[in-house]
């Protein structure tokens, strides 16, 4: 066993335990906690698909900017437990088999992938260099990046707009 | 043996966390100690004095009150995430050192082939590495705050998580201009590399990053200083309004941890500016001076022969005991560098070291000589001044970068 199976198998684990404590916990900030744990770990993994720059902008963007503004947030109100509610109509009926669909739908693309091509590999797949990317980023694909950042810019100013007070 | 043989990085790299390690912790404790007597020094005082010669035990000293001291958990508290929050402070600190380049690539790691001597790690994206670690070390203090569930932590980590943030994109953007000049994210690149920092302007001005960035270098400090929350920018624990900030309800060796991860952040900034705009590792003095390999050497002799002076003059007692093993171990480590060979794979860590303890002697400089801010006044600076100026100072190199004309006039 190599030490990036090792790796990928722990982070793995991670990811998954974590995103079922953000989940299944009650406190605000015990969710956001496991989602910082999910993103790291996600991070870790893109690492090991040789994309070490993706998983730095990763963890800074994620897990070092967004996630601080939740936690700010949630600090901010000082939100306590949830409270339990009865689950919706919908969830009862759809929720379940559409769960169910969805698992297996998953597990038959699991079950047809070539199993293990890209795991465990981590050192022998080209590092995607930060130069190649920045040009490629820059270059060919200028327009959805531009667009997108507009798009984020216009997000910014709406969420201003509605939450500034009526004077 | 095998083992050994076969995972070459496995070992070598264990060996150098384990030396690492040890360094830094040491090196924080004895921080703490240089902080009290230069603030000492310039409020004409003494500073500690009575533990060990010049004070020199009284870390140790600290240490130990910290470890039997009772460590109180208040009830009310969210025992988890008042557990994690120093460990977490802690660890992300000491983790972002790791990343740092002490010496030169080309120093090989003693019996296994293949590995350097003063880097743990040398990966492409050192930098971005370094940033996404201290990018997350604001949740420290901004859980501590939270789970404390105490009004004053509570107001120290809102502060600290809203400074962290505010004045972490300047410190981001400020070192970007470095990153345009070198063309690469690489520790030993930035440093040596093509567009690196080695060689001189007019044949004695080094051609280190600060002199074509020194508006960078500027608000990099400025921000950095922020970033590790020390005066001017110390609101978060600011005594006088919050008691203590977010670690008013820690004790015992937890408050400890956040103490050492304040002084590990100082370290790391440090670390990061000398690599961007001092050289890093490399020597200020052009290679044809060939006596500037016993500098080390030379310097740990002087520093021997003043202890010496110190402990016949002025020491009674077990003091002059104590001053004496300082000055024999000053005198021989000094020695030892002086042979050519010793001398010659010290240098890169020695100037680096030398670097970084004369921006942490500004650091602490600073906390003797300025007040702190008014809590708008922080933030109003770091949006309305420091942020529009790295901007520009970006903008205006990457214009040069593009237009070479304007760099040759």
């Amino acid at each position: 066993m190599s030490l990036a199976f090792i790796l990928f198998f722990l982070c793995a684990l991670l990811a998954v335990g974590g995103a079922l404590a953000l989940i299944l916990s009650r406190e605000p900030i015990h969710s956001a906690l496991a989602l910082i744990l999910v993103m790291v770990s996600l991070a870790v993994l893109y690492l090991l698909l040789g994309a070490p720059f993706v998983a730095a902008v990763q963890v800074i963007v994620y897990a070092g900017a967004i996630m601080v503004l939740f936690v700010f947030v949630i600090m901010l109100l000082n939100m306590g437990a949830e409270e339990h509610t009865d689950f919706s109509k919908i969830a009862k009926f759809a929720g379940w088999p559409l769960a169910l669909v969805l698992m297996l739908w998953i597990g038959y693309w699991l079950a047809h992938a070539q199993a293990g091509a890209a795991i465990g590999t981590g050192a022998a797949v080209e590092p995607a260099s930060t130069p190649g990317l920045s040009t490629q980023l820059f270059r060919q694909y200028l327009f959805p990046f531009e667009a997108t950042s507009v798009l984020i810019l216009i997000a910014l100013l709406g969420a201003l707009v509605l939450a500034r007070k009526e004077e | 043996m095998e083992f050994i043989s076969q995972h070459p990085v496995l070992v070598a790299s264990i060996i150098k966390i384990a030396v690492l390690l040890f360094i830094v912790m040491t090196a924080l404790a004895y921080l703490t100690w240089a902080e009290r007597k230069i603030i000492a020094h310039i409020q004409s005082r003494w500073g500690p004095y009575f533990v060990g010669a010049h004070g020199l035990l009284q870390p140790l000293a600290d240490g130990l009150k910290f470890l039997f001291k009772e460590d109180i958990t208040p009830p009310v508290t969210d025992r988890l995430v008042y557990t994690l929050a120093p460990f977490l402070a802690l660890s992300l600190a000491l983790s972002a050192i790791a990343l740092i380049p002490f010496g030169p690539p080309s120093v090989p790691f003693p019996f296994l082939h293949g590995q350097q001597a003063w880097s743990i790690t040398d990966i492409n994206i050192g930098l971005l590495l370094v940033f996404a670690i201290t990018s997350i070390g604001v949740y420290g203090v901004a859980l501590a705050g939270w789970s404390s569930n105490s009004k004053y932590p509570l107001m120290g980590g809102l502060r600290s998580s809203a400074q962290m943030i505010s004045y972490e994109v300047s410190l981001t953007m400020s070192v970007v201009g470095v990153v345009l000049l070198a063309g690469t994210l690489n520790f030993n690149e930035i440093i040596n590399g093509p567009h690196g920092q080695s060689g001189y302007w007019w044949h004695f001005i080094p051609r280190w990053n600060v002199v074509p960035q020194i508006v960078g270098f500027l608000c990099y400090f400025t921000a950095a200083i922020a970033e590790t929350n020390r005066i001017p920018f110390d609101l978060p624990e600011a005594e006088t309004e919050l008691v203590a900030g977010f670690h008013t309800e820690y004790s015992s060796f937890k408050f400890a941890m956040f103490f050492m991860a304040e002084y590990a952040n100082m370290i790391t900034v440090s670390c990061l500016a000398t690599i961007l705009f001092f050289g890093g590792w490399l020597s200020p003095f052009p290679d044809r001076w060939a006596w500037q390999i016993y500098l080390p050497g030379a310097g740990l002799v002087l520093l021997g022969i003043y202890c010496a002076y110190d402990t016949v003059t002025e020491m009674r007692g077990i003091a002059r005991l104590q001053l004496a093993v300082v000055t024999a171990l000053a005198l021989g480590g000094g020695l030892l560098c002086l042979i050519p060979a010793v001398a010659g794979v010290i240098q890169g860590p020695f100037w680096f070291t030398t670097k970084i303890l004369i921006i942490l002697f500004f650091y602490i400089w600073m906390r003797g000589t300025l007040p702190r801010f008014r809590y708008d006044q922080l933030m109003s600076f770091g949006w309305k001044l420091l942020l529009p100026v790295s901007l520009a100072n970006l903008v205006i190199t990457a214009f040069v970068m593009i237009w070479p004309w304007l760099r040759h006039g």
